[in-house]
């Protein structure tokens, strides 16, 4: 698709320094007016900080560009008289931050303008409807809650890669494309690993919108991107149940209720959320972040397999904590300051929260194999106590035709593949203690092991593949290696492990 | 025009040459020197030798508390190891090299940019800009919306908005920011001779100046030879080990 070069025009002069920056109203946009090459062509939206409007980028003969596609549309801040820092930060922190972005789960960053002369961004325009009208009909179908959960966690993960804390994730601000991709928008608030944080010192309150903001915003801190997955959580609840978790709070008083309140169990909203959504659900909205997922994609993995939740306290409850709970954690959140200890950046909490994903063949491999393959995993998955593990196994099925799910004994093959998978894993499970919900089994049912390995790793967001070597047996020669096929098509890291051939005789 | 800001060169023949060859080969097509062209290392002759070419080419320089002290003599309130470098350095360098340094302006201004070795509320006296109140004190005494500031040795940002609002940022090597000119920015490139925040790798950094964005850079380079030749030239050995670890 061609689309416009990226930060063009971006040839702002110092020499225009001393004209009026942003103390003075200037005379209000009109539609026809061109700006910097772009031909302002209807005003989309006019929100209480930004314009959005439909905007054609102009050759410089004054005719549109042929080459320009994509839609377009320009933010421009609404600059009241004087200083208004509010909508003048949060402008300049997305201008800072858009065009450090890329991937689809972001409009693509186009143009920026000077504040010297006329801010603006120009950005592709993705067009909504938004996920907020969806609220009006929450509560929504079970599936399509785990849907738009695991879609919006993808969206997340791949931003905190990008160094980039959203800090205002709200059904507004998620848009979705044709191919049902996630896009964030509205990077006002957000907070760049290596930028500047510009609104730091800004605000003497804490900066987010009042139902979604995480305990940790309102406690001024804005580096977690684990406050997103909280924000996450809030949306999930209000789709499951029809209801906000922590209301509609106008004051800091009533925002940090929530650092001692907690919600009202979804189950006691509505009698069929199950209880490992209510699971899922309860752990976003955890007070402290290291007692929520670690990451996006591990949220996501959540959703997306819901067999493999395990399920805790959280899952059973059906009523609030008692009023003795609640008011011990009234008196310890008094005052309480968040925790002091430096907090990973977003993407380092990423990378220290990797999923490691186990392909075992137990059918096949042989036991020197299967034994060379899980002390290789178990020190993978040891060096990053943050680490999960998925142990996948593919269970082949013919590309035409029905398949035989029982082995001649009746018993599922499905069930079969999956007691197999525990198996080889306990070992490693027992020696890293990794009952605590950091393990997970999948079977997979496919014609082709290699193309559903990397699928799923794709879709999981899997952070590096573990898997054994065929080695120099008939097989291999037979059904070609699976395990090059995985190396060749996969996004992430791949080990391939080998098992020496015990010697003959 | 990407302009490089390279400070606190330190007599370091080996990270300075690192410095410039990766400065040219990110496209600087302008030098500003910061000052503290001398002392702790071993090449004092050399390193002035370079800024004095790159000066007759159009670059910027300003002078430092350590070149003051090479042409003036050691400050009576000097440590004895920084005394006996200062004099250890004017005795290496010729009346030519001495007389650039002693040339050399306190501060210097180019448009709205600002060059001072320390800053630029009382650039003689050498305080250091150690947090943001010195850095808006310093800010405040400049109309430019830019300055460009040596004497601290690990690298730094500083910010201040019109409404008086300011903040600090410890730069990623490697990573654009963008500084519109409609904040005030206070830039701490980091030393390239001496690197003291852990990083033995030199330090300076380019500022993009048409498209308003500023990169600070890390540079590895071959801190034994320069820590041997201080050892061979007698000076304090601990000015030698201290750059392996960059502290």
């Amino acid at each position: 698709m061609p689309v416009c070069p990226p930060g063009w025009p971006t040839a702002w002069r110092m020499e225009s320094k001393n004209s009026p920056a942003t103390t003075g109203p200037r005379p209000p946009l009109a539609a026809g007016q061109v700006v910097d090459h772009f031909r302002l062509e209807e005003s989309l939206h006019q929100g209480g900080m930004a314009t959005l409007w439909r905007v054609t980028r102009m050759l410089p003969d004054g005719t549109p560009d042929p080459a320009c596609e994509m839609p377009l549309i320009m933010k421009v801040p609404r600059i009241k008289g004087g200083e208004d820092p509010a909508s003048i930060v949060g402008f300049e922190v997305e201008r800072m931050i858009m065009p450090m972005l890329n991937g689809p789960h972001v409009p693509k960053f186009i143009a920026k303008g000077d504040f010297t002369r006329q801010p603006y961004i120009v950005m592709e325009h993705i067009p909504g409807p938004s996920l907020r009208p969806r609220l009006d009909e929450a509560p929504l179908a079970l599936d399509e809650v785990a849907e738009i959960g695991a879609r919006v966690a993808a969206a997340l993960h791949e931003l905190h890669r990008q160094h980039v804390v959203h800090l205002d994730i709200k059904p507004s601000n998620i848009l979705f494309r044709p191919d049902g991709a996630a896009v964030l928008i509205d990077f006002g608030l957000s907070r760049h690993d290596h930028l500047p944080d510009l609104l730091d010192e800004e605000f003497t309150l804490p900066m987010g919108t009042g139902p979604y903001m995480s305990p940790e915003q309102v406690q001024f801190v804005r580096n977690d991107p684990r406050s997103d997955l909280f924000a996450l959580g809030v949306m999930l609840y209000h789709f499951t149940t029809g209801e906000r978790p922590f209301g509609a709070p106008d004051s800091v008083q009533g925002l940090r209720r929530r650092l001692y309140v907690d919600p009202v169990p979804p189950r006691a909203l509505r009698a069929d959320c199950p209880p490992w959504l209510q699971e899922v659900i309860l752990k976003c909205l955890e007070v402290r972040p290291e007692q929520r997922y670690q990451s996006a994609a591990q949220l996501g993995l959540a959703l997306q397999d819901p067999t493999q939740v395990p399920l805790t306290k959280r899952a059973d409850k059906l009523q609030r904590s008692s009023a003795f709970k609640r008011f011990k954690r009234w008196f310890f959140a008094l005052g309480a300051e968040p925790d002091a200890r430096q907090p990973l950046s977003a993407a380092e909490l990423v990378k220290r929260s990797p999923i490691i994903l186990a392909a075992v063949d137990v059918e096949t491999a042989s036991d020197h194999l299967l034994d060379e393959l899980r002390e290789t995993v178990r020190r993978i998955v040891l060096t990053e106590p943050g680490a999960r593990l998925a142990c996948v196994s593919v269970m082949r099925t013919a590309r035409i035709g029905m398949d035989e799910l029982t082995d001649e004994h009746g018993q599922s093959l499905h069930v079969k593949g999956l007691i197999g998978l525990k198996h080889w894993a306990r070992p490693i499970s027992k020696a890293l203690n990794l009952d605590d919900g950091r393990l997970t089994f999948h079977v997979l049912e496919a014609p082709d092991a290699a193309t559903a390995i990397v699928d799923f790793a794709r879709r999981n967001h899997i952070d590096h593949i573990v898997m054994g070597a065929r080695g120099n047996s008939a097989l291999r020669r037979y059904l070609g290696s699976v395990s090059s096929q995985v190396v060749a098509e996969s996004d992430c890291s791949v080990t391939v492990v080998r098992a020496a051939e015990p010697e003959a005789g | 025009m990407k302009l490089a800001l390279i400070t606190d060169l330190h007599a370091n023949r080996e990270a300075v040459q690192s410095v410039l060859d990766d400065a040219h080969a990110q496209g600087a097509e302008r030098y500003a020197f910061l000052g503290d062209y001398v002392g702790y290392g071993a090449d004092p002759g050399w390193v002035v030798d370079t800024v004095m070419g790159y000066v007759e080419k159009g670059a910027i320089a300003v002078g430092g508390n350590h070149d003051a002290g090479a042409t003036k003599g050691p400050s009576p309130h000097m440590r004895l190891d920084a005394r006996r470098v200062i004099e250890w350095t004017h005795a290496q360098l010729s009346p030519l090299q001495l007389g650039f340094l002693e040339s050399l302006p306190l501060a210097q201004t180019d448009g709205d940019m600002l060059f001072v070795h320390a800053n630029a509320y009382a650039p003689a006296e050498w305080d250091y800009i150690q947090s943001r109140i010195e850095a808006v004190r310093s800010l405040h005494a400049t109309p430019c919306h830019y300055t460009f500031c040596g004497h601290m040795h690990e690298p730094k940002l500083f910010h201040l908005s019109s409404t008086g609002k300011a903040g600090d940022f410890v730069p990623t090597p490697g990573v654009p920011i963008p500084v519109p000119s409609h904040r005030q920015w206070l830039v701490i490139p980091g030393s390239a001779g001496q690197p003291r925040d852990g990083n033995p790798a030199a330090c300076y950094a380019m500022f993009d100046i048409a498209e308003q964005m500023l990169t600070f850079h890390r540079v590895p380079y071959d801190h034994e030879t320069a820590a041997d030749k201080i050892r061979h030239a007698g000076l304090p050995a601990g000015l030698a080990d201290r750059l392996a670890h960059g502290e």
